[in-house]
């Protein structure tokens, strides 16, 4: 197995908030974050897929087209938009670094042609970073569950 | 409930020398190079502190931030940052603050304080990598942890054919 990863970037608004909470736990868990015009980030993204090398072309997968699926599946649905407002999986989940690499792991998922995902990493900044490996996902547990709902 | 892997990255600049006591002036030399000159040399590292555990659904976060930051304030900057490492009571004996066993030590107390920033006891350390300089780095996985990338059989060291 050979792992491939490709990197792409994308600037984004967002705010952190749930609605469940008052403002002063909104404000003592989440800080400035919680500002509800937002700020923003440029984010790294790093997607790893693993694979075989095809004996023919000597590649796991054409790296052209690799970065054409970021493009269209991730960096053309969040670059130069406010998650909150902009990014449907976003309306009831807190953009965290976290929760974006699970959203991305999901947008990306299934779509790459001879290769398996392996790993999201996204960088917020270059000091701060999630991993997502795909754990957890089919446990039956809901990860969606909107804030509101959530006690 | 989705588990992901949470780093933040801290620095540090500290001064060391390798010097075992248990080997003589010359075998010292031999062995640390220019790393044994008498007065110490300085690096600015870079330690990546990975934790793992779920994705709280009320707040997006693996972990509390500020508490992870305060840790490493405690435990990593207030100790190591602007010191010389040979001072610090650990770095005893043949035990030289080689960066091998500054993550040793880092790792050691991370381990056992990562779990409690966690009400319910769910996070875990995963990693600590320390990068001495821009062309080496070291990798300490807490143990009982695995590397997601790397198949499980493939964990435990073989011996190379």
């Amino acid at each position: 197995m050979i792992y491939l990863t490709r990197k792409a970037e994308f600037s984004s608004a967002h705010f952190y908030r749930n609605p469940a909470w008052s403002e002063e736990k909104n404000r003592e868990v989440f800080g400035k974050c919680a500002n509800t015009n937002g700020h923003g980030h440029n984010y790294t993204l790093e997607v790893t897929v693993g694979g075989e090398v095809d004996p023919v072309t000597g590649f796991v997968v054409d790296l052209k087209l690799l970065k054409d699926i970021l493009e269209q599946e991730v960096v053309s649905v969040y670059d130069h938009r406010h998650l909150n407002h902009e990014v449907p999986e976003f309306a009831n989940v807190v953009p965290t670094t976290e929760n974006i690499a699970v959203a991305i792991w999901r947008r990306l998922d299934g779509k790459i042609p001879n290769a398996k995902l392996q790993r999201v990493r996204v960088y917020e900044m270059d000091d701060l970073f999630a991993d997502f490996y795909g754990e957890g996902l089919n446990d039956g547990i809901s990860d969606t569950a909107a804030p509101e709902l959530v006690a | 409930m989705p588990i992901a892997h949470f780093t933040r990255r801290y620095r540090l600049s500290a001064s060391h020398r390798l010097h075992a006591p248990s080997l003589n002036d010359q075998q010292n030399r031999d062995t640390y190079g220019k790393c044994n000159n008498p007065y110490g040399h300085g690096h600015n590292y870079f330690v990546e502190v990975t934790v793992a555990g779920p994705i709280d659904p009320e707040t997006g976060f693996v972990v509390d931030m500020p508490k992870l930051d305060a840790l490493a304030k405690r435990e990593l900057i207030d100790r190591f940052d602007a010191q010389h490492m040979n001072a610090d009571p650990v770095f005893n004996g043949d035990f030289v603050p080689s960066t091998e066993n500054l993550g040793i030590e880092v790792e050691r107390v991370f381990r056992r304080a990562v779990p409690l920033l966690d009400p319910t006891c769910q996070l875990r350390l995963h990693r600590i990598r320390i990068e001495e300089t821009k062309n080496n780095s070291f990798d300490l996985l807490a143990p009982g942890q695995i590397d997601a990338l790397i198949p499980h059989e493939q964990h435990a060291l073989q011996p190379i054919a």
